[in-house]
């Protein structure tokens, strides 16, 4: 039943000449394409990274004993996580119009290390960069906080007996640990993240999208375009997918005796073992966890 | 007990999680070299007194001191100050931990486990540590699993992982918080008789057990705790046989 509707799926879609398959192969590999495809790329990276780094630090002040310090991270939290990421970028774009001038340096004292212009400073993908970026830190807060309350608290507790200040008990000790909990979630996010950067396109940065509805509102090919963008996305997110697993498995280390194997060394010792059936009995197909440390 | 300053020494220590007391006024002095025993049924506040030893509980009132110097504060003059984060670590420093659940790091090998605490807190040159490691783990029995992970290890070789992490950072007092109650029956004989080696080669040692046997055996001294307070305290030999307060029978009576 599911391939009868899965076979008139395909038929219908590779036989629809609305679907203009042949625009799709043509622009496929445009250079605008490509180029916004980069950018893309590119946003997903930096906001990612921003992200991360100001989860972790997020999540380490939330469980500060000091007031003023907990409390700033959930106040950064609530404001981030309680305004569309839309109305962030735009408030970005617009930052100029509040802050007409930015100044680096070290407050009431007048030292000064820089000053610029904001419009000048902040472009349209830093603006998008930012936005992504601060936004996803009080997501990514919230993962790595689960992943350090998922660390026994046996553990903090031996790592203070060592004398280890709090620190390097999260650093050394916690996080590591606490990976295995995270990785999960900010695969999701990273791949959630590649698209929402199409969002970007909205305060004109050039990324994917941008670029593929430049380009239909030029040819009036718009389905096939946004096939080209979607085919795209789909590419990367598989690329995504596959990483996440390695990663799982480089952090699932040490909790289980021995790691399952992956799917080429299933594939391997499926081959090996149909070459060998007449020779000698068959090789064993779970390879032992230790040969991967 | 000699003139030398006690190496740990209580007065009148009182814990309490909200509303519940679990210590009520703890006197306690182990000397130098000292085994103490503290054994009692559960709930009696033997373990949070040890966590108090080396300020993973804080104390509410009384005084605790470590080698003469208070834990968690500081006295100037008649003030008591509340110690830093970081000087509480260092003390820390000086005290070996063994706890219930081993705790062992389950993303380091057990050599790394050992090797961590000097490295990181103390920062030793690594190739020294790492060959007092060695020798820590063939002490234990272990030298030949030094790049096995906690969870290959059985618990008992965990355990053992566990004690030789804690010597390794060479304090001056070790605590064990029922170092053999999460173990198989027949792997609590090993790890018995690592402690027990130790405690002939002079560590000072508060042991949380319920090991009547090595108390007797090994122990300088037996104390029995109940609802926060010390009830009988003396040589565990005499304890054990002579048990002078009823609760201190009946427990006793369970256990033997």
């Amino acid at each position: 039943m599911v391939l009868v509707v899965l076979a008139a799926a395909i038929k219908s879609v590779a036989t629809n000449p609305r679907f203009e398959w042949h625009v799709v192969r043509q622009y496929f590999t445009n250079s605008a394409i490509l180029a916004g495809l980069r950018i893309t790329l590119e946003l997903t990276v930096i906001a990612m990274a921003m992200g991360i780094v100001i989860g972790v630090v997020l999540a380490v002040m939330r469980r500060s004993p000091v007031p003023v310090v907990s409390g700033t991270a959930w106040a950064y939290i609530w404001f981030f996580r309680g305004t569309p990421v839309l109305v962030q970028l735009l408030f970005w774009e617009f930052i100029s119009a509040l802050y007409p001038k930015i100044v680096l340096g070290i407050p009431f004292i007048g030292v000064t290390f820089y000053h610029g212009n904001a419009n000048a400073l902040i472009t349209a993908f830093t603006a998008a960069a930012l936005g992504l970026g601060l936004n996803e830190g009080a997501y990514m807060a919230e993962i790595v906080r689960a992943g350090i309350l998922s660390v026994e608290e046996g553990q903090t507790e031996a790592a203070q007996s060592l004398g280890m200040s709090r620190l390097k008990t999260m650093r050394l000790i916690v996080l590591p640990q606490a990976m295995k909990v995270i990785i999960p979630p900010t695969g999701n996010e990273t791949i959630s993240m590649l698209k929402t950067t199409s969002l970007a396109s909205v305060i004109s940065v050039r990324d994917l999208l941008f670029n593929a509805q430049i380009i239909y509102a030029r040819t009036f090919k718009t389905i096939p375009l946004l096939i080209v963008a979607s085919i795209w996305y789909l590419i990367v997110t598989s690329i995504l997918t596959f990483g996440q697993y390695y990663l799982e498995r480089y952090f699932g280390k040490g909790t289980s005796r021995s790691l399952p194997p992956t799917p080429f060394q299933r594939l391997r010792a499926l081959f090996r073992r149909n070459l060998t059936t007449f020779h000698q009995p068959p090789a064993p197909i779970i390879t032992s966890g230790t040969e991967h440390r | 007990m000699s003139a030398a300053v006690p190496m740990v020494k209580s007065e009148g220590v009182h814990k309490s999680f909200g509303r519940l007391e679990v210590l009520r006024g703890i006197d306690m002095e182990v000397a130098p070299k000292e085994v103490v025993v503290i054994i009692g049924p559960s709930g009696s506040g033997k373990s949070t007194f040890l966590r108090c030893i080396n300020h993973l509980e804080k104390i509410n009132a009384g005084r605790l001191s470590v080698d003469g110097e208070l834990v968690g504060y500081r006295q100037r003059g008649d003030k008591i100050h509340e110690l830093h984060d970081k000087d509480v670590a260092r003390k820390r420093a000086e005290i070996g931990m063994v706890f219930q659940r081993f705790n062992l790091f389950p993303h380091m090998t057990a050599i790394e486990n050992v090797m961590v605490g000097p490295v990181q807190v103390k920062r030793e040159n690594k190739t020294d540590v790492r060959q007092r490691a060695q020798r820590l783990l063939d002490r234990v029995g272990l030298g030949h699993r030094c790049d096995a992970h906690p969870a290959q290890l059985s618990g008992g070789q965990q355990q053992r992982v566990a004690i030789a992490r804690a010597l390794c950072m060479q304090p001056k007092l070790m605590l064990f918080d029922e170092p053999t109650s999460a173990l198989d029956p027949e792997l609590v004989g090993e790890v018995l008789d690592v402690m027990r080696e130790l405690a002939t080669s002079g560590m000072t040692m508060i042991v949380v057990t319920h090991e009547i046997g090595f108390a007797r055996e090994v122990g300088d001294a037996l104390v029995f705790m109940d609802e926060g307070v010390i009830l009988e305290a003396g040589a565990p030999k005499e304890v054990v046989a002579n048990p002078q307060h009823e609760r201190t029978q009946q427990f006793l009576s369970k256990v033997l």
